[in-house]
Parts: C-alpha cells; structure tokens; sequence
C-alpha cells in the first residue's frame, strides 16, 4: 500500500483527465486503470456546476480528487486557482504545476518552490510536478510537500525515463513519496520506472489518445503493479560482463 | 525587430523543393524552416495523404482528442480603412452600427445560453468609435462570465494590450493579411492599416504586453499562398525565441464573398488550403489551429482531427446578428452556419471532444487575491 499524506492507496497508478474524446471513455479508462487518485486541470472544469462536463462522470467518492493548477505562469497564478478551487469545494490535495513556456510545459523550479512553501502553510496538500531535479526534490520535501512529481520527459512526449538518473537519485534521497508523471508513453516505460523504485506513476496523455483508451488503461495497471513486484522482489544487478554460471569456474588453483 | 524577406524570395524558396527533401521533411520530428518550404511546394501535393496523417497524429499527441469551440461576437462595422477585399471597407457605403455596451452584453449573453465560454471580440478598425476604453468596458463586464475573451480589432500600442490584459482579455488576433509587401500596398488603399511594418510588429507588441496568447494569419486569397505559409513560419519561429512565455496560434481565412464584390486574386482551393495547414502542423507541433466558419460543413467535419484545433460554431459576423436576425451588415458570409450543438455532435461522431472551457478567468487577475479594476 501507498501512503501519501495519511491516505492509502492501493494502486500505485494515477490517472488524467485531460485529452479524452469524451467524458465517458475517461470515466470508462479511469475504471479500467484502477486508479485512485485523478488529476483535473482546474481551467477545464467549472466547479460551480455539477453539470460540468467531466464533473458530472467523475464519481469524488472513488477518486480522490487532484485538481492540477496547468496554465499557471508564475506561483501567485498558481496560488490564486488553488485557493478559488479550495473554496469552491475542491478540497485541499494538489497537483501545482507552474509552467511559463507554453509550448514545453516544463515547470518553473523557482515559482514552483516559492508556491510549494507558501500553499503547504495555508493547509494545501501539495503534489508539486518538477523537472527531475535530485536537490529541488530535497528543498521541495523540506517545505512540507507530501510527495514530489519528476517527470521522466516533456509532457505528451512518450519519450519514457529519459531522466533516469536523476530519478534514481530523487528516490535513493526522498522520504516522501516520488510519483513519476510525464512522457511515460507506453506500458514499458511505467514498468520501468516502477522497477527502478518509483512510488507510484501519473499517466494521462498516452491511455487518452490511445486507439481504445479502455483496454491501453488495463495495460498501465498491469505495468505498474509488474513493475512494482519487481522492485519488491530484488531486481538482480546489471553488469556488463558475462556471469559464469558456475562462480568457482577459473578457479580449481586455489588450494 | 521581426523582418520579412522580399516575397518573391520566399516564393523561390517554396518552389524549389526536391522529392528527397520533401520525404525527408515528411518523417523528420523538427522539419525547421527548409523542411516548411518543402512541404509547402507544389511538388509536395502528391503527398497530401501523408502529410494529413502526419499531421492528425501530431496534433492528437499534443492536444488530445479534443477541439475547442468558441463564437465570435461582432462589435461594430465602423471601419477607418479601405482594404479592396472587405465588406467593412470605408468605400463601401452601408449602415454602420457599433453596439453599446448593453447591446454587446447582450450578444454576449445570448452565446453564454447557447453553451459558448470562449469569445472572440471583433471590430473593424475605427479607434474613434471602439478604442481601447470601450473595449476594456466590455472586457470588464464581461469577464466573470466567460473562461476566456480574445479580441481581434486595429493593432494597439504596447500599454493599450497590457490595459486590456488586466481588464481580462486573454488573447489577441491581428492577422497580417499578407505578408507581400507589393500587393499588401495595392490591397490596402487608405487609412492607418497601409503602414504594413506597424501591422507585422503588432503581434510582438502584444507579446511584450504579457499576453497570454497571440494569433496571427494571412487572409488566404491575396497572394501566393505557398509563401505565405513560409512566411507564417518565420514569424512563428521569431515569436517563440522572442517571446517564450506566449502561446501562439494561426488562423486560415480564406477569402469569402463579401459586399464590394471583390474578388480572391490567387484563389486557393480546399486541398491548398489543407496543405498550408498540415505543413504548419508538422512545422510547430504546439501551435493552435483555427478552422472558422468561413468554410463549408463538409470541410471542417473533413479536417477534424487532421491538424486545427479550434473551431468557431453558430457564428454570425453582422454586430448584433445574435440578438436581431435580420441585422444585415455582414463582414463576409459564413461557410457553416450550424449551432454550437450541431457543430459539436459533428465532433464527436469523429471520435473527438468538443472543449467550451478551457481557460478560466481567474489566470487573468494580476496581484494577490485581489481582483484588478
Ligand atoms: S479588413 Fe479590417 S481594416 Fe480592412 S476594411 Fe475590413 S474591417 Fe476594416
């Protein structure tokens, strides 16, 4: 089980709601993935009104419900739609992305932290997403952020964990949880992640566009938890020399 | 500065391309500015199949399978300029109207029931009659009710788009209409529009005002289209250097018939115009798409999914058009007139999303909690 901020999770699979070609193929690949835990720019909903498009399908009893500040430029953009969305009844979790280039959506280190800080003390649940940065991880858990979100490539890119080494670093380091999110793009890529010792894994854009969402949803969930079996399980060590099958081969000298 | 280079230079770019650079254009990530021109030429239009795929399965990984809808809203049809092409032409003698505040309200208010909560805010060009107070008034009225108003009206000054900016509007449209300098002068026959370098830095301008977002286009119809789209590239590739904190996005206008009777001097046809599309896809993944209401039904359900990502629906382009049906004074005739619903149920028989929020108004004020004005 996953523990983040007092709350368990048994799926290690987070999920998105952005990109679908309706609300019902995102609620039926939602129900296909296992996920607990959804993440819901807050720019595409109106909180004010339940007949809100992805409000209406989204069942907040099943989900714990993530809303992502995307769009924001700078941490007071950011600070200013988590609050609206607090006090409309959103709830205090959040996925804070602060991302100033619109074409990359890379997030923005400084704004972000500056965010982190200042959101953690008004009461915020704070997911922060990052740039795969082992000492930002650091500064970001030091603030109070209950989890922290490396993206392993640019967002929508499929590129997989192009970012691993940082990644293996902000895991070996972090003491809460690191929940890999963007550019997994395939199954492979999540299993990956999973193996090397991610907590869980965020992945929107590649189940939405997918050819049947539904079945590409089944798929993650599958990767994940094979991915997480094998890092329970002890992975054994990657060396780039043949191992002998026998270890003493080579050595009948020794007396 | 942006600069454009001679026409005739781009024209000579775009039409020398080679079946090698037009492939290796085809199946390169970043095709950059050559691999534009070669997908631009006339020998690249075999490939159209290709190119169409390319760009659909770019523009899902980057937008998902989602189109935004939003309504444009006339506010006047006073225009101080004289563009040989337009039904708003100072020549043209016809009643003029702009809407008072109320009225444009109003208009606004009949597209809110309708489901519309992206606007577009269009005028002609006469400072005297709609300047920026009068459309920061409206921008102000307006803002709590929608998730995003553009504006698209005469180019302002830098501290005119940041005034607008704090009042609420979250993008601005100024389309070059061509960016061939010989025939820009022989379209544009009078009033302040003539000065074709104020026209071509007003997007830098709105940049530089901390805009979120800028559009920009050629009016398809007046020139070459070939090295228009080349030249849309380039003012696409400056932008994004100068100005990496805005979004960008291109429009398509092809020239409707309008009052004046002018005609397209370079006619463009539906498989031109979709060629100009799917090579400025694969050129910047990220850009936004338009597909107006200028075209036909058939075509825009067509081009669904295929690279634009933004369409209008149900719109009307005679101010007060919404409210008063026979409010006559059109600035050109729509190509689709079905409503927001029908537009939308076309959408999704493609396999698409039709997104009416996907902004929210509260990105847009500037300090603490504090609401400006
Ligand atoms: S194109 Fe614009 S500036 Fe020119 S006449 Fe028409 S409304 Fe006026």
């Amino acid at each position: 089980m996953l523990t983040i901020a007092g709350r368990k999770f048994r799926s290690r699979l987070f999920g998105g709601t952005g990109k679908f070609s309706s609300p019902e193929v995102m609620k039926a690949a939602l129900e296909a993935s296992g996920c607990e835990m959804v993440t819901v720019a807050l720019r595409r909903i109106d909180l004010n009104n339940p007949a809100d498009d992805i409000m209406r399908v989204l069942d907040r009893d099943r989900y714990l419900f993530l809303p992502n500040t995307s769009g924001a430029r700078d941490a007071n953009e950011a600070m200013r739609l988590a609050r609206l969305a607090r006090a409309s009844g959103g709830g205090e979790w959040l996925k804070l992305e602060v991302t100033p280039d619109p074409r990359t959506l890379l997030p923005d280190p400084i704004e972000t932290l500056k965010a982190t800080e200042i959101l953690v003390k008004e009461g915020f649940k704070v997911l922060p997403y990052m740039n795969a940065d082992p000492i930002l991880a650091l500064r970001l858990q030091d603030v109070g952020a209950v989890a922290v979100m490396p993206l392993g490539s640019p967002i929508g890119t499929n590129q997989g964990v192009l970012t691993r080494f940082q990644i293996e670093i902000i895991i070996s380091q972090a003491q809460v949880p690191v929940i890999v999110d963007a550019g997994l793009g395939a199954p492979s890529h999540v299993a990956e992640a999973m193996e090397m010792g991610a907590d869980a894994v965020l992945v929107n854009t590649a189940i939405a566009v997918a050819g049947d969402p539904v079945r590409m949803a089944r798929a993650f969930a599958m990767a994940v938890e094979a991915g997480r079996i094998a890092y329970e399980s002890g992975l054994g060590a990657v060396s780039k020399d043949a191992a002998p099958s026998s270890p003493e081969d080579g050595l009948g000298f020794l007396r | 500065m942006f600069t454009i280079p001679e026409f005739p230079a781009l024209q000579e770019a775009v039409s020398r391309a080679t079946e090698a650079e037009i492939v290796q254009a085809l199946h390169s990530e970043r095709p950059g500015l050559a691999g534009l021109a070669a997908l631009l030429s006339p020998a690249a239009e075999p490939h159209l199949g290709a190119m169409a795929k390319r760009s659909g399965a770019i523009t899902s990984q980057r937008f998902g399978r989602t189109i935004q809808v939003y309504a444009p809203v006339y506010l006047s049809s006073f225009c101080a300029n004289r563009c040989a092409y337009c039904g708003f032409s100072a020549d043209n003698i016809m009643e003029r109207r702009v809407l008072t505040f109320a009225e444009a309200e109003r208009e606004a208010m009949i597209l809110h029931q309708r489901g519309f909560n992206h606007l577009l805010l269009v005028s002609g060009e006469a400072p005297a009659k709609v300047g920026v107070d009068y459309l920061e008034e409206i921008a102000l009225r307006l803002r709590d009710r929608f998730a995003a108003l553009s504006i698209e009206v005469q180019p302002l000054a830098t501290e005119e788009y940041a005034r607008l900016f704090r009042a609420g509007i979250t993008s601005v449209a100024v389309y070059q209409e061509t960016y061939d300098r010989e025939m820009y002068k022989q379209v544009h026959l009078g009033g302040p529009k003539a000065d074709f370098d104020y026209r071509l830095e007003s997007p830098s301008r709105v940049a530089a005002a901390g805009m979120r977002e800028v559009g920009i286009g050629a009016l398809l119809g007046l020139s070459d289209w070939r090295a228009e789209g080349l030249a849309l590239g380039l003012h696409l590739a400056w932008l994004r250097k100068q100005y990496w904190r805005t979004g960008l996005t291109v429009s398509f206008p092809r020239m409707r018939p309008a009052q004046g009777e002018f005609k397209p001097l370079q006619p463009v046809s539906e498989r031109n115009l979709s060629q100009m599309i799917f090579a400025l896809r694969m050129f910047d993944p990220d850009v936004g798409l338009y597909l107006s209401t200028r075209e036909e039904a058939r075509y825009r359900d067509g081009m669904i999914g295929l690279g634009p990502t933004r369409y209008s629906a149900g719109s009307c382009t005679a101010p007060g058009g919404y409210g008063q049906e026979d409010a006559g004074g059109e600035q050109f005739e729509v190509g689709d007139s079905r409503s927001l619903a029908e537009v939308s149920s076309a959408i999704q028989k493609k396999g698409f999303d039709p997104v009416r929020k996907d902004w929210d108004a509260v990105f847009q004020i500037r300090g603490d909690g504090q609401q400006a004005a």
